[in-house]
């Protein structure tokens, strides 16, 4: 023991480790949590995204993106792109602004802050006086101009953030260039718009809360021209020629005004309520868009009749007589159009609408007849219902990825064929080595299929078992049921849909062979789905099996949920992955391993109550075992989930509700900002301190057999091993459960040509009882090499090495609490290495990964990839069980984002940072798909704009950001260097083999890139059911 | 003595008197001339002793369905600690020959307990600091929980920089009837150091928990006793060499056997191999493991080399000096006396002995 706890001292060993093992967290996938900004460059075609935790998320082209966080981690509320520069302004809650800029450094861009900036205000003023409501980026690149809560427009000189005091917009300076009539009526509130004239840079308009809108000229520093609404304003927009503003109101009501003659008029040009006549929600936000062939669009947000549609998110287009108002799903943050960056060009020909909603984004294509969205290549929101469980699958073999893909083409049909239109930068990340796919099962009994090769996750294909199964919900209801004649004109979009019909749908274990197409499923009320691939549409009946798990054991009651009830007679089937079989577990308790032999065509699987086997081939069970110990009351009873579930589905709905009635507005009301904070993080701490006064204490207690849950099967496993004698090998299946037990049957399969006629025989072969019961969460067998056997039809796709059937095979057994190396067939223990006791921590997830030298490009080491209750990541050498690296990687309170994590074969994983977010890490040197992408920020086409000069006059650079392009290479910069050499060498290995194998005209090329073909490893753990 | 067999039936529901016992059994082997200590090997495969009705009443119910008895001449047992593990554990063997030879030495002669088995016991005292205690629990065979809690809080440290406040852990509470409120050693507010030799500076609660339970066959913490005026009181060990020890409230070992097993200790923690059960086939649930068999084996063995041991000692006693010097020459290594298998004990012991 003492030895593991020393450091190696080889040094030669440790340069290899070097070689082999580096911990990168390198992108994040999927929706950002709580975004709370949106902003957009129409320059460099880049989207940017803030969140509520001070994260600034830049989009562009698939495969460009950036990531900064704010070092106060205070919510960003508005975002704003310097025109025509690399440069962005936000700005935070704590009313602070933060200039970042991307810079290019060593052939990448890189996203840095530059500034940080807090508006201070003379002394004695109120806060109000300087907290920022609006904030306008000139045209020249030079000045950003800031409305405050006081009515008052500050000037400040970028990159330095130097306030202009004389050229500040007080209140008292326009009210002295308002007639008698506006003078009287108005108060100056806070500023609510700030527009630069779209052609004349020396004009700007200031409207004010009240209702006044002003055209300021900033030459001669005096009124324009002036409107009075009569409502409270609450934003502005320009038209294109600067002819015509339009103003929204908070009674839902939009007015037009002129600007052409100095003859200033009182009443609009024309004025419209347009879901009048009842009372209706404050328009919050305004476009008036020209187009090339005449009639502009309005797109508006809110505005709805307040009594019957004020609880919906909607924005609304018109055009030409046409209106929808599209419904999303969660609350609007902001929403931006894309039209013509062209200044000079006559229209503004709007091709896009971007929405961002509170949990996801979408885009509408309005140059397409009926305005359809677009799919997005990537900001997908993972959480569309919430993910219940998580299984990748490395290296695709081609023909499965086409099939795929092609499934799900026919499933997004309804998006838009328009490119995708934020295509800013551009990425010089090497194409993905090869095809992953990540699945993900959803609580309401759908499986996902992402693409997981590079930084875009892309959604290829989206399979639901529901049709299986009877359930309340019409499965033909569609999204656009509203009829033709409804007032307003709702149209649902988006596909964030976080309410499941039924909480026993809830996928919990995938198990996919990428060789056969053949696919395991199984869910929260014991059933077990086995799915093949077929490319045609097909109608026909699922055979449906009962397991019963209990056997013959007496007196036993299930409390829990009622198993699913399968839809009878023929189903219609898309073309994908269709279920041609049902193993309904008995009782229905989740299922919490899963296995899956595409060459023995068996399925294996467990719950907390045994775990049975089951012919998919002739499509029989095989055996089922009982794992209960007799006192295990609460296994027996079930653990009443529904009754939880639903508790907590309440919960989070109601929670919900209470959070959408917070008012969207996107300022907090009026008050000393810094106060309000103070007493915040008081009462907090006091809250902290109330909960030191009860100490948590813990029970120390040896485990026991009679603890409960003792039966719970949480590993499956398939090997063609030794296990009776050390001559003769044959199939066997070895289950693992929660208390400390190791189960091995071995099987007898029939050969293939009376495969149909002879049944499979099982027999129980070896029980084995880990003496400190700790769960055993991982199994694997190691060859004669101790390498880990291959995967099934691996070598017959002669894609692995076929195993040493000659030298003494290797059983590991990993528990929670230690890893335990036992000969085969004797099952002695040959060594073993113990983490709970030397340092508290428990084995949460383990996987077998394949580790590539960065340095020999033929050198390779197989190795256990582990993840601990203290989200510590560390790699035990195989199959001397020796502890390699060790890395920190998830917070421990990290609960659900250390139970979602999942290990690739390639040293690879990934975890859920929030319910919508993954993020991806890398332990291997090798394998690194981190987004590499260079921004460019002359852009021909703005030749218009005189702002590009500005680049020198940048102050001292100060880089007090983090950014996550950065993070990588805090290493040093040889060490990056080495990664990038080593992706183009491969880059180019890989192009000559796929050259090579179209040659060749062979089946070969299969994604094994890889010039030496290797068994790749396996994945462990089925992990434990939440 | 390992060499000899024999099986008798006695009624279980009757077993009667611990000496008529006694004479049938001397009787039986026709060893009525020596005394002899008898011991019975309980459902833990741990070795008890028969010397009272009371315990013999015991070990006759718990026979299922056979009792194995052991005999032992008595002076040879007197040295040979009765106890959970005794027979499972091989490596004991040589502790207990080593033990064996330098107590001799040191003329110090305290028998075990004779009726109950060990439940805790305080070791390392020489090399620990007087104000830290070193208490081994052993869970083993025993029907009581372990039964007490662990909480954070502070503690105050000497450091360079003056006085500090660290986090730490602390025994919280303890369950009434417990084992660890019934050895006694352990206190509420007592603060942990040590888990099985592993410091838990750093560590979280949850760690330690997990430590804890993780040993918790075997548990040994090191404490900071929160009361330190029952602390054992040490005299100066200027003479170290002479083995005399006046700890013998807290320990019985010797000093140099307490450096002896101090090292085992360590090794231990290694070596004690949970033997996790292995049922082969199909065996219809039948839970007469294996293991059992092997212990038996052991059981045997270890008598023997016992017996042979005692025949040697007793013909030369002169040569303890000797004995010693080997014995401290394999100090150093005591890993290497470890690893040989069962046949490289038997083969060691002559070499010791001689």
């Amino acid at each position: 023991m003492r030895r593991f706890l020393r450091p190696g001292h080889d040094p030669a060993r440790e340069r290899l480790k070097r070689d082999l093992f580096q911990f990168n967290k390198t992108v994040e996938h999927g929706f950002p949590h709580q975004p709370s900004a949106l902003g957009y460059s129409p320059s460099l075609r880049i989207l940017a995204i803030g969140t509520r935790s001070g994260a600034v998320k830049l989009y562009g082209a698939p495969g460009v993106e950036f990531m900064g966080l704010h070092q106060e981690n205070n919510a960003v509320t508005q975002i704003h792109f310097l025109p025509g520069q690399c440069q962005l302004v936000t700005l935070l809650d704590d009313n602070s602004l933060h200039l970042w800029s991307l810079k290019v450094k060593g052939g990448v861009s890189e996203l840095q802050e530059e500034e940080t900036y807090t508006l201070r205000g003379p002394p004695g003023a109120p806060p109000s006086a300087t907290q920022i409501t609006v904030v306008l980026p000139h045209s020249s690149g030079e000045l950003l101009y800031l409305g405050t809560e006081s009515g008052s427009v500050f000037v400040v000189q970028l990159p330095s953030f130097h306030v202009l005091d004389n050229r500040t917009i007080s209140s008292d300076t326009v009210l002295q260039w308002l007639p008698e009539e506006a003078r009287n009526r108005r108060v100056f509130e806070m500023v609510e718009a700030l527009q630069e004239h779209p052609r004349d840079p020396n004009q700007i308009l200031i409207g004010y809360s009240r209702g006044l809108v002003v055209i300021w000229d900033l030459q001669a520093s005096r009124v324009r021209y002036h409107f009075l609404c009569s409502q409270q304003l609450e934003n502005v927009t320009w038209q294109r020629d600067g002819r015509l503003i339009v103003t929204c109101h908070s009674d839902g009501s939009y007015c037009q005004w002129p600007v052409s003659s100095d003859a200033q008029q009182s009443e609009p040009l024309r004025s419209s309520v347009p879901y009048g006549p009842f009372p209706c929600k404050a328009i919050t936000k305004i476009f008036w868009l020209t187009t090339r062939q005449g009639l502009p669009f309005t797109i508006f947000q809110g505005g709805m009749p307040r009594a019957s549609y004020g609880d919906r998110h909607c924005i609304s287009v018109l055009r030409d007589g046409q209106q929808t108002a599209f419904d999303f799903t969660s609350r609007v943050i902001d929403f931006a159009v894309l039209s013509e960056a062209e200044p000079a060009a006559a229209f503004d020909d709007p091709y896009a609408l971007v929405v961002l909603a509170e949990e996801e984004l979408v885009v509408i294509d309005l140059q397409t007849a009926g305005w359809p969205p677009v799919q997005p290549p990537y900001l997908a929101s993972l959480h569309c219902s919430a993910i219940t469980c998580s299984h990748h699958v490395s290296n695709i073999p081609l023909k499965l990825w086409e099939r795929v893909i092609a499934a799900g083409s026919r499933q997004n049909a309804h998006f838009s064929t328009m490119d995708w239109p934020i295509d800013g930068g551009t990425s010089l990340a090497p194409p993905p080595p090869q095809r992953d796919l990540l699945l993900t099962g959803h609580e309401d009994g759908t499986v996902r299929f992402w693409d997981a090769s590079g930084v875009c996750l892309r959604l290829l294909y989206k399979l639901s078992t529901v049709r299986v199964f009877l359930t309340d919900a019409d499965p033909n209801e569609s999204l656009n049921a509203q009829g033709e004649d409804e007032w307003p004109p709702l149209r649902k979009v988006g596909s964030f849909d976080p309410y499941s019909d039924d909480p026993r749908l809830g996928i919990q274990k995938i198990f996919l062979c990428k060789y056969s197409g053949y696919l395991a499923v199984a869910g929260t009320a014991g059933q077990v789905l086995v799915l093949e691939l077929n490319d045609e549409a097909a109608e026909h009946a699922v055979e449906q099996v009962e397991a019963d798990l209990l056997q013959d054991q007496e007196g036993y009651r299930w409390k829990g949920h009622e198993r699913l009830a399968a839809r009878p007679g023929p189903v219609h089937f898309e073309p994908g992955f269709q279920p041609f079989v049902l193993v309904q577990c008995q009782p229905p308790a989740v299922v919490t391993s899963l296995a899956l032999h595409s060459e023995w065509r068996l399925v294996a699987f467990g719950t907390s109550h045994g775990f049975g086997l089951f012919d998919h081939q002739q499509r029989r069970q095989v055996f089922v075992k009982c794992t209960l110990h007799p006192s295990d009351q609460l296994a027996l009873e079930g653990p009443l989930s529904r009754v939880k579930s639903l508790k907590k589905s309440l919960r989070q709905s109601f929670r919900r509700m209470r959070r959408s009635r917070v008012s969207s507005r996107k300022r907090r009301p009026a008050g000393p900002p810094g106060e309000m904070q103070a007493a915040s993080t008081k009462a907090e701490r006091t809250g902290l301190q109330n909960m030191e006064l009860a100490p948590v204490q813990r029970k120390i207690e040896a485990r026991s057999a009679e603890d409960s849950f003792t039966g719970f099967v949480r590993t499956l496993y398939f090997a063609d091993t030794y296990l009776r004698d050390s001559s003769r090998h044959c199939p066997s299946l070895w289950a693992g459960t929660n208390g400390g037990t190791v189960y091995a049957f071995s099987l007898r399969v029939p050969p293939a040509e009376r495969r149909m006629d002879e049944p499979v025989r099982a027999e129980q072969a070896k029980e084995i009882q880990l003496m400190h019961r700790a769960p055993v969460v991982g199994i694997l067998v190691l060859d004669g090499r101790s390498v880990p056997l291959p995967e099934p039809l691996e070598v017959a796709h002669d894609l692995s090495k076929s195993p040493d059937m000659q030298g003494s095979h290797q059983l590991l057994v990993v528990s929670e609490e230690q890893f335990k190396v036992f000969t085969l067939p004797k099952v002695s223990a040959k060594l073993k290495l113990k983490l709970t006791a030397l340092e508290g921590s428990r084995v949460r997830r383990v996987g077998v990964a394949h580790f590539g030298s960065s340095r020999a490009e033929d050198y390779w080491e197989h190795h256990l990839a582990v993840l601990t209750n203290l989200g510590d990541i560390q790699v035990v050498s195989l199959p001397l069980l020796k502890p390699q690296v060790r890395y920190s990687c998830i917070r421990r309170e990290d609960v659900s984002g250390i139970a979602s994590c999942v290990f690739t074969k390639y040293g690879q994983g990934f975890y859920l940072i929030s319910p919508s977010e993954f993020e991806r890490f890398s332990l291997s040197t090798k394998w690194l798909v981190e987004p590499r992408c260079l921004v460019d920020s002359v852009k021909p086409k703005n030749h218009s704009r005189p702002s590009h000069g500005n680049g020198t006059g940048m102050g001292p650079e100060r880089a007090s950001g983090q950014a996550r392009n950065t993070g990588s290479q805090n290493d040093g910069e040889e060490k990056k260097a080495g990664p990038v050499m080593e992706h183009a060498l491969l880059n180019d290995e890989r192009v000559l083999k796929e050259i090579q194998s179209t040659l060749e005209g062979g089946r070969g090329s299969c994604g094994n890139w890889h010039p030496h073909r290797v068994a790749v490893g396996y994945r462990l753990s089925n992990g434990e059911a939440e | 003595f390992g060499a000899e067999f024999r099986r008798f039936s006695l009624d279980r529901h009757k077993p009667g008197k611990f000496e008529d016992f006694y004479q049938l059994v001397v009787h039986t082997h026709h060893i009525s001339n020596t005394d002899v200590t008898i011991g019975y090997a309980d459902v833990h495969g741990d070795l008890l002793p028969i010397n009272n009705d009371d315990n013999f009443c015991k070990a006759v119910s718990s026979a299922n369905p056979l009792l194995r008895v052991f005999i032992q001449k008595r002076e040879e047992a007197d040295h040979y600690s009765f106890g959970a593990g005794t027979l499972s554990r091989k490596k004991r063997v040589l502790v207990t020959l080593r033990d064996e030879g330098l107590r001799r030495r040191a003329h110090l002669d305290i028998g075990m307990p004779h009726d109950f088995r060990p439940v805790s016991s305080i070791i390392d005292v020489d090399i620990l600091p007087e104000t830290h205690r070193r208490v081994r629990l052993y869970r083993h065979g025993c029907e009581k929980p372990l039964g007490f809690y662990i909480r954070d809080g502070t503690s105050v440290r000497v450091t360079p920089q003056g006085l500090e406040k660290v986090p730490g852990i602390f025994i919280s509470r303890m369950v009434p009837g417990g084992l660890a409120e019934s050895t006694g050693l352990l206190a509420v507010n007592d603060e942990v150091l040590e888990v099985n030799g592993i410091e838990v500076a750093g560590k979280t609660l949850d760690q330690v928990t997990d430590m804890m339970i993780a040993n918790s066959h075997n548990l040994i913490v090191t404490v900071k006793p929160a009361n330190q005026r029952n602390n054992v009181v040490r005299s100066s060990r200027t003479s170290g060499s002479s083995g005399q020890s006046t700890d013998s409230t807290a320990s019985h070992h010797s000093l140099q056997a307490a450096h002896v097993l101090q090292n085992f200790h360590l090794e231990e923690m290694e070596s004690d191999e949970e033997a996790d059960i292995v049922i082969e086939g199909a065996l219809e649930s039948q839970h007469v493991p294996k293991a059992q068999g092997l212990v038996r084996a052991n059981g045997a063995g270890l008598a023997h080399s016992l017996q042979r041991d005692l025949g040697l000692h007793n013909s030369g006693r002169e040569s303890n000096g000797s004995i010693h010097k080997l014995l401290s020459s394999l100090k150093p290594d005591p890993r290497h006396t470890l690893v040989l298998p069962q046949g490289g004990v038997e083969e060691h012991g002559p070499a010791v002995t001689l």
